[in-house]
């Protein structure tokens, strides 16, 4: 008699689109706004984006219930660093947080594909895009979920910058201005949605900057 | 199952309150991995690891000669057939005299070199001396021994300078260890072994050094399609290790092959 194998899974995939883009002193994170399942969608309004610090912001695509359940454990993780060390966390520091938070369930993983936007300790933009056990690097623009595969080429076309691995070392931000970063942005996540099912309906733009953040919603295809 | 987790412990205090403070839990406690609840922990590991993708396919080598230990790697990371980055950092800077490499998973590689170079930190604050390349892979084979079958993926050299001069071990997450003089891990393994193996002397420079361990790396990402990117060489001395250089491999490829410019047959001349 052939074993009886499981036929319920602990894990679903929700879909949707993330994007970061780092700049020399802003950082634009953007996520749309579908949650699906299977062939069904489940909400047109929910927000895959998501503020830890002042300085740093979570987006992430994949199982959003264990996307949930991340970011409530990094927001308590920030509360108790606030209460030890009276100072908001630093993206650098969240950044590897968040690294070894993934890391300890890495026989259990949490089905999230994450990217990282802030700011970091001189005022730059930075974004760190992770695979969902916690391997984590700094790039200047990332994308991750369903329509990361359409996306990425595209800004690497557009945004290539030398590698950080490069001697001597050059900067990997991107030189375009704010306005024009949030531009590509629309212009990336409008193509994804023509040809993704699982991208579409709304798109979040979170803009941080020294000063604070400003967020945008465009609508982008619902069909 | 007792599985070792001595890799988390925190020599931190205990703040305040004791056992009952649903705010410190998995603070003040030693953390633990949290393992799926299911009789079939192999399957499930095989199912996620196809869902998770982890990075792989890579090159990178390393071996001694006179001058020390030389340290190079290329940077591609692919999931699947997908290429997730072309700038990872393979050479992980364990402190400023020790070298791990990365091979397998990345996420594996970079946490436990992480934990490495904590406690290699600690073993200083204790002894007063630095520990020694022997010591230093000898803990993390330890390590990852006590994982032994739950799917970690780790193919690292640990490269160093101690008392007894240049050390280098290839430790992978079987908890295997072995000294050496060469190494050369990952899929571009073949390609690089073979340009390195045959352009090895003991007595090479430091220049000539870093030009075989960097034409090796190009080697291997001409002919193995999961490696590729920037091509960093690393040199450790007595001194600690300093990065040699770090290049494109596709403007490599035209530096050692440079494109004869095609002779021109005809000669367009003005309208007269």
């Amino acid at each position: 008699m052939t074993k009886q194998h499981a036929n319920w899974s602990p894990y679903d995939n929700n879909g949707g689109t993330c994007v970061a883009i780092a700049g020399s002193d802003y950082c634009v994170i953007a996520a749309d706004t579908r949650m699906s399942t299977g062939y069904s969608i489940l909400s047109r309004d929910y927000s895959k984006i998501h503020k830890l610090a002042d300085k740093a912001v979570l987006s992430s695509s994949g199982f959003q219930a264990d996307v949930k359940a991340l970011q409530k454990v990094l927001k308590s993780r920030h509360l108790i660093y606030q209460h030890q060390h009276n100072k908001q966390m630093s993206c650098p520091a969240m950044a590897q947080l968040l690294s070894n938070t993934l890391y300890f369930k890495r026989f259990f993983p949490y089905y999230a594909f994450n990217v990282l936007g802030g700011l970091d300790e001189e005022g730059k933009g930075c974004v760190f895009t992770y695979d969902a056990v916690g391997s984590y690097e700094r790039v200047g623009y990332g994308a991750q979920g369903s329509g990361s595969t359409l996306i990425m080429p595209f800004l690497d076309n557009q945004l290539k910058s030398p590698s950080p691995l490069l001697l001597p070392k050059q900067d990997s931000n991107t030189p375009l201005s704010e306005a024009e970063a949030v531009d590509l942005v629309k212009t990336v996540f409008a193509s994804a949605t023509e040809r993704d099912i699982y991208t579409g309906d709304k798109l979040e733009i979170m803009i941080l900057k020294a000063d604070g953040i400003k967020t945008e919603l465009m609508d982008l295809r619902k069909d | 199952m007792k599985l070792d987790t001595s890799g988390f412990e925190t020599s931190m205090p205990v703040i305040g309150f004791g056992s009952n403070s649903e705010m410190l839990d998995g603070v003040s406690s030693v953390p633990s991995f949290d393992l799926p609840r299911t009789t079939d922990f192999d399957g499930f590991q095989k199912k996620s690891v196809e869902m998770v993708k982890p990075a792989k396919g890579t090159t990178t080598l390393a071996f001694i000669f006179k001058e020390g230990v030389m340290v190079a790697a290329d940077s591609r990371a692919s999931m699947g057939g997908y290429i997730s980055s072309q700038s990872v950092k393979k050479i992980i800077e364990i402190n400023p005299y020790m070298l791990g490499t990365m091979a397998g998973g990345a996420a594996d590689c970079q946490f436990w070199h992480r934990n490495l170079g904590i406690k290699c930190r600690l073993h200083e604050l204790a002894n007063k001396r630095r520990i020694s390349v022997s010591g230093a892979s000898k803990l993390l084979a330890n390590m990852l021994y006590s994982y032994r079958g739950m799917g970690l993926s780790v193919g690292t050299m640990i490269a160093g300078w101690d008392e007894t001069g240049p050390g280098l071990y290839y430790v992978d997450n079987e908890g295997g260890r072995l000294k050496g003089d060469r190494f050369s891990v990952g899929s571009g393994s073949p390609y690089a072994y073979g340009v390195l193996d045959s352009g090895y002397k003991f007595d090479m420079s430091i220049e000539e050094a870093s030009e075989l361990a960097r034409r090796s790396i190009y080697h291997a990402t001409f002919r193995d399609g999961a490696s590729g990117g920037v091509a960093s060489v690393y040199h450790v001395g007595p001194q600690g290790w300093t990065k040699l250089s770090g290049d494109d491999v596709g403007e490599l490829h035209y530096h050692y092959y440079p494109v004869a410019p095609a002779t021109a047959e005809h000669v367009m001349e003005e309208a007269a």
